[in-house]
């Protein structure tokens, strides 16, 4: 007995120092992953001359929300918001109604060659023509500066398509044949029985579609031009830039007359305040899709 | 469609067939968006100049191929681009240890509450763009007035600000930890929740013979996340050159791109941005050929070590 509370006494000293660095690690690292959010956010309704010097590090100061209505008003921006909601409602709703349907027929034994198709499908995986050859694909297509070029890509989507067949698959065969008896088609037995069963998986794929979306970046880069596609993430990436290229002429030229400071320090507020826009929507779906978490590392880590 | 009507009625198709044709059109998008681009291959084997058709263009066979080497300047620019994806890809697949041991130190604090707290706050990063992950570097790190200047010149450690985002000095390390920043949290989530199917019974049994916590740690966890853990570094393999560019596209800037071009934005650099569509289409074909062969290489070392391919 006592070498036991030996080895008890020896192991809780351990465990707490052990507790101790473990903890102080993962605060330091939650605080580095949470900071940067909340520095932007105080830099974002605080005084822009004191944002301008770095003043603004832990709490906010002279609170004004002045920056939110001028970025309103800044060309193109409230356009971009526009822009970029439709891509994540048409967006998802797009891959959403494809993978439904790809996944449930896939799931059906009796469907034409059905081994093959799928196979076809799932083998878009793992091979991709490249950057360029895509680019000369949606530019032949006529899809260039349209704003489908932001949605229609959405039709494919292999690994959703497969959650959604692993998941019809596990829905009890007898539910869907009970309305077969009653003569209905594979349309109204997917809307009527099958949806509705399937809610959790088409949640999760469109909560991660939709993220996804909102993000997206690149192909308002390669497949668009000029102002009129602008979403909220390629205006911020532009303000980004040009502030710096601003902050450079004034430094290199040496003008620091009031006129370029002042132009400086709206900019950089601007910066911040545009970034917050682009931000709060992922941050207010977050703790709703948290829920999510498990079933959409699937999406991840599904292959084949 | 009014004849295909027809003819579903009177031969009376098949059900499987009528529901072949109801997904039609979404396999067809399939063949527009994957398999038609596959078509653009040929650009690399013409020389294409934008505008004109292809057809109307001189073919020139490989010579875009064996110029990547031949030509000096170019077989340089490439050697430069691979060596920086290979060296990033390299130490991102040297630190994927790295969720596994954050899954273990956070399944190792007690409270609840906090130990849900540190996953949801790490878990953000991964839900944010490259652009406002560099929109949130330019606010760290820039050099007039990023936080990190500012606190460094307050405390009186530098007297110039440090410009991060543009030098090429340990850019690569630089990538990285940005790469981890964001993606740490989130990665951990997969071997939280295999964590969960670990035998309990074991840990209890583990302490009844006096293990410490380290050694349960060693003995029961480690073993325990290692399937997973093998699992994601051949898929890692598998996908070694497929980085994407986003990150390396946003941060990239005239002092930094030496270190930072990887080949699909070396791909675009030539081909999109440079306007030479047949030197890039051939340039990322090579990038396909090589990631095919390591598809297929860690597809069989999948089979050899979990007697499981991935497919």
């Amino acid at each position: 007995m006592r070498t036991v509370s030996k080895v008890k006494r020896k192991q809780s000293a351990q465990d707490r120092i052990f507790d101790f660095f473990n903890i102080a690690f993962l605060t330091v690292f939650a605080l580095m992953c949470i900071y940067p959010f909340y520095y932007i956010f105080i830099n974002s309704i605080s005084s822009n001359l004191l944002v301008q010097r770095g003043r603004i590090v832990f709490l906010p100061q002279q609170i004004h929300f002045g920056n939110y209505l001028d970025v309103f008003q800044m060309p193109g921006l409230s356009r971009a918001v526009l822009v970029s909601v439709a891509r994540t409602v048409v967006g998802t709703i797009i891959s959403l109604l494809s993978s439904m349907v790809l996944g449930y027929a896939m799931s059906r034994q009796e469907l034409w060659h059905r081994k093959f198709w799928y196979r076809f499908l799932v083998v878009t995986m793992y091979f991709s023509a490249g950057l360029i050859p895509g680019y000369l694909n949606i530019n032949r297509l006529g899809l260039m500066n349209t704003f489908w070029v932001y949605v229609l890509p959405s039709l494919v989507g292999p690994y959703n398509m497969i959650l959604v067949k692993t998941y019809v698959e596990s829905i009890p065969p007898s539910l869907e044949e009970s309305a077969f008896m009653d003569g209905a088609g594979y349309l109204k037995r997917l809307i009527y029985i099958i949806v509705p069963l399937s809610k959790p998986i088409l949640a999760t794929l469109a909560v991660f579609g939709a993220v996804g979306h909102w993000n997206s970046y690149m192909d308002t880069v390669l497949y668009t031009s000029g102002t009129k596609l602008q979403t909220l993430q390629s205006i911020l990436y532009q303000y980004l830039n040009s502030s710096r290229m601003l902050a450079d002429m004034i430094k290199n030229g040496g003008d620091l007359s009031a006129a370029g400071m002042m132009a400086q320090t709206n900019i950089q507020s601007a910066r911040h305040t545009i970034t917050m826009v682009t931000i709060i929507p992922i941050l207010l779906v977050y703790p709703f899709f948290q829920r999510y978490f498990t079933k959409g590392i699937m999406i991840g880590a599904v292959k084949g | 469609m009014g004849a295909i009507h027809l003819l579903i009625k009177r031969k009376k198709l098949k059900p499987g067939v009528k529901l072949f044709l109801g997904i039609l059109p979404f396999i067809l998008a399939y063949v527009i968006f994957c398999y038609l681009p596959l078509t653009g291959w040929s650009y690399a084997f013409y020389d294409y100049r934008p505008g004109r058709q292809l057809t109307d263009c001189e073919f020139v066979g490989l010579r875009y191929f064996t110029n990547m080497f031949e030509n000096p300047v170019s077989r340089r620019e490439l050697l430069r681009v691979m060596t920086n994806t290979v060296a990033m890809s390299a130490m991102g697949l040297m630190t994927s240890f790295l969720p596994m041991f954050f899954a273990i130190m956070l399944n190792e604090v007690r409270h609840r509450k906090y130990r849900k707290f540190v996953q949801t706050v790490t878990t953000i990063p991964n839900f944010i763009s490259w652009i406002l992950v560099f929109a949130i570097a330019s606010a760290m790190f820039s050099v007039e007035s990023g936080a990190l200047n500012v606190l460094l010149k307050e405390l009186g450690i530098i007297d110039q600000g440090l410009n991060i985002l543009g030098t090429s000095k340990h850019a690569w390390l630089f990538m990285l930890l940005l790469g981890l920043w964001k993606g740490l949290g989130w990665s951990s989530v997969i071997y939280m929740s295999s964590l969960s199917g670990i035998d309990q019974e074991l840990y209890e049994a583990a302490s009844v013979d006096g293990a410490s916590r380290f050694q349960r740690i060693r003995y029961i966890t480690i073993p325990g996340l290692m399937p997973t853990f093998v699992t994601l570094f051949i898929m890692g393999i598998g996908n070694f050159l497929n980085m994407g560019m986003d990150q390396y596209y946003v941060f990239s800037n005239a002092f930094n791109k030496e270190k930072i071009e990887v080949l699909s934005l070396y791909t675009y650099n030539v081909g999109l941005a440079g306007n030479n569509i047949s030197r890039g289409t051939a340039i990322g074909m090579m990038q396909s050929a090589i990631a095919l062969v390591l598809l297929f290489a860690s597809n069989m070392l999948s089979g050899k070590i979990r007697e499981e391919k991935v497919f």
